[in-house]
């Protein structure tokens, strides 16, 4: 947690991260320790309804969001059931996102995890984003992290799209969350013009998007130490926790 | 607004060598012109100049002939095919280690952005002659006869626009089918083409097989009209071709002509709009518009014309203009200022026949030929700006409401190279391309090159394909 209030321990002025996310059973270990560790601003975001799968009752996944967000969670991460979407059964998915939504309510921020590895086709990350998005997902995110492929270039691209063009329809601005693959600030950086060129630059904001950075972080860390110094630094100058 | 600006990347200029004089290349040397009159070449996208090169007047031509004739005689005509290939593989490879520096070239001579030149162009022209190699020693299977002959001596005149890759079509299909070559390359882009003699060189190509002589059209005049020459080989505008086949006309010459065009997008209601949008983009853009199959005219289903074209103006907005070295840049040079004057002239004529401008909020370097990327709407059939072609980053944008309208609007031109179609239905796009009269036909995409796909006009566009099985017959004997 220390890693996430000064990513950079010896540089102070690196910012905190945007959310740690955690599993369930994990989520009040993760809020104490930020609270007690000066970082009461960090949300914590939790991994839900029998993540990764998404394989459990809707009751379980029901009580799973629950009792994240008893604990502290304000923000969770829902995966959407893949079975039923590639099955075209549209409207299961969309009222299990809608359930999850409710009970967010004004407490939790919902991001739904297509998993677009599973999806496959371009079309379906296009209809999924969609689906999501009527059904109420402040933020639509690639992946779980558990798939390969994950956040591919194309797949961002797609998405991206869809929140633009959602926002042209109903004046909404929905989040996109790229995450797994993204493992070196190149990568990132890539992100980030894809971010500025389709969904504009209003979306270049933490409140819209975000990157999955569990593998990233370490290297962002690295380049601004090169920036900083002028040479590349052993990582072992970075953490590895 | 700009939350994210983008650092320069320029190329660097001092990959290539560039000679403070060029002469021509005749009979494996550089040799100075008889009359010893040279002229400027410039870089459009600073005004700045980069070479003195040789005039080839009607002396010089007689010498490139001679030279190409006595080649053929005494050399490649009696070489085995197997050993022709052996040099086109060889000029092939060399280009591919020299790539950059010809990319380079190229950018600084025409102005077309890095990116371009860098991923396009010239590895395009390592690939025809690539592809040609292959060729060389397997005619007898190409579908013309046992064993097909070539003509002689090739005179080929090429444009600005490609100058590296239109040399490319027109050396590696005449040389794989046993042809020599004298080309000339346009007045204001010589010097990749004279880069390339060094490749012959290079190559240890045998003297005379490919000569290289610069000028103007005065040049390319006592180029077509030479005796010696066999055959003709053109790209460039229409007005030139009609001339060349007048020219020609009556003599023993046989001609390809790659001519104009004014190519029609076709965009129905159920396209993927996003993907047809990028694809308009490259189709009228793509090396600033200086395009002979451009996707000049977009004719969009009216049911989706607002949301196209809200979707396309903003995609134009994120062009990226200005120095054609930076590989960040979209948008490059206008290639010169005669050419720049031409769009402006017709481009106006849409403002004053009441079709409605629009570009996008962008600066242009103050020095240097640039025009900013254009649309017109309201643009019907008979304005200028649809049916001359502009050759620069200007798109008419016209409506049908059946595909029968968008058949009859795609035709009514006097030109007939490309076209494009955008729908998801597999059937409407057959059904298109089969009503269209134009040589190349794209299909949810546009400007797709490839050395195995022929290329060619109907109508004012030309005569002959160039690339593929059926290129090679504009270079074998008795073969139209």
């Amino acid at each position: 947690m220390c890693k996430a209030i000064h990513p950079d321990p010896m540089d102070l002025s690196v910012p905190s991260v945007g959310a740690i996310c955690v599993y369930n059973d994990m989520v009040k270990v993760a809020r104490t320790a930020l609270d007690l560790g000066g970082g009461q601003n960090i949300p914590v975001a939790a991994v839900a309804t029998a993540f990764p799968s998404g394989r459990a009752s809707m009751e379980v996944k029901i009580q799973d969001t629950k009792d994240a967000i008893a604990n502290g969670a304000t923000e969770i991460d829902m995966v959407i059931d893949r079975g039923a979407f590639l099955a075209g059964k549209l409207g299961l998915v969309s009222d299990q996102i809608r359930a999850i939504k409710e009970i967010c309510g004004s407490q939790a921020h919902l991001k739904v995890i297509l998993e677009t590895g599973e999806l496959v086709t371009l079309d379906n990350v296009r209809k999924a984003s969609y689906l999501a998005m009527l059904a109420g997902a402040d933020f639509i995110k690639t992946s779980t992290g558990k798939v390969a492929p994950a956040a591919t270039a194309p797949v961002v691209y797609v998405m991206l799209e869809a929140v633009r063009d959602f926002y042209k329809m109903t004046g909404l601005r929905i989040g996109v969350k790229p995450a797994g693959g993204i493992r070196n600030t190149k990568d990132a950086i890539k992100q980030l013009v894809l971010v500025n060129e389709i969904a504009g630059p209003e979306w270049l904001d933490p409140a819209l998007f975000r990157i999955g950075a569990s593998a990233l972080l370490n290297d962002l860390l690295i380049q601004r130490m090169k920036m900083r110094d002028g040479y590349y630094a052993s990582p072992n100058y970075v953490t590895l926790d | 607004m700009s939350k994210f600006e983008y650092a320069p990347a320029p190329e660097s200029a001092a990959l290539v060598d560039i000679s403070s004089e060029y002469g021509l290349f005749i009979n494996g040397k550089f040799v100075a012109a008889k009359s010893g009159k040279t002229f400027i070449t410039t870089n459009p996208a600073t005004e700045e100049k980069l070479s003195k090169v040789a005039y080839a007047e009607l002396a010089d031509v007689n010498l490139a002939v001679t030279a190409a004739r006595n080649a053929y005689v005494k050399t490649w005509s009696k070489m085995p095919p197997a050993e022709r290939g052996k040099y086109l593989f060889r000029i092939a490879r060399i280009l591919q280690e020299r790539t950059r520096e010809f990319a380079v070239l190229e950018t600084l001579d025409n102005g077309k952005p890095i990116r371009e030149t860098r991923d396009t162009d010239i590895p395009l022209a390592a690939a025809h002659f690539f592809y040609h190699a292959g060729w060389a020693d397997k005619l007898s299977y190409a579908g013309y006869g046992a064993n097909p002959k070539p003509y002689g001596v090739a005179a080929q005149i090429i444009p600005w626009n490609f100058p590296m890759l239109m040399l490319a079509w027109k050396i590696a299909p005449a040389l794989a089918t046993g042809n020599t070559v004298v080309l000339k390359p346009a007045e204001t882009t010589p010097l990749t083409a004279l880069l390339f003699a060094e490749v012959c060189q290079q190559a240890g190509l045998p003297a005379g097989v490919v000569n290289i002589i610069t000028g103007d059209g005065g040049t390319g005049s006592h180029l077509v009209n030479h005796p010696g020459v066999d055959k003709v080989a053109f790209t460039g505008s229409t007005g030139v071709g009609k001339a060349i086949a007048k020219a020609i006309a009556g003599t023993k010459k046989s001609a390809t002509l790659e001519l104009g065009g004014k190519g029609a997008n076709i965009v129905f209601e159920d396209a993927a709009i996003d993907e047809a949008v990028e694809g308009i983009v490259n189709g009228i853009f793509f090396n600033q518009g200086h395009v002979c199959c451009a996707g000049s005219r977009l004719l969009v289903q009216e049911n989706i014309q607002d949301e196209l074209l809200e979707k396309l103006k903003s995609r134009i907005s994120l062009i990226r203009i200005g120095n054609p070295m930076d590989k960040n840049t979209d948008l490059g040079a206008i290639n010169s200022a005669a050419q720049l004057s031409r769009i402006r002239e017709i481009a106006d004529s849409g403002d004053i026949e009441g079709a409605t401008r629009w570009s996008p909020d962008c600066t242009l370097p103050k020095s240097g030929y640039w025009y900013p990327p254009t649309i017109f709407t309201g643009v019907s059939q008979s304005h200028r700006i649809a049916r001359d072609e502009i050759f620069g980053p200007v798109l008419s944008v016209l409506t049908f409401r059946t595909p029968q309208e968008a058949i009859e609007k795609a035709n009514n031109t006097p030109y007939g190279l490309s076209a494009g179609i955008w729908s998801d239905k597999g059937s409407r796009i057959l059904w298109t391309a089969k009503h269209l009269r134009a040589g190349v036909i794209w299909a949810n995409t546009f400007n797709k090159f490839d050395p195995a796909s022929p290329f060619g006009g109907y109508k004012e566009s030309g005569w002959g394909r160039e690339g593929g099985r059926h290129g090679l017959s504009g270079y074998l004997k008795g073969q139209y």
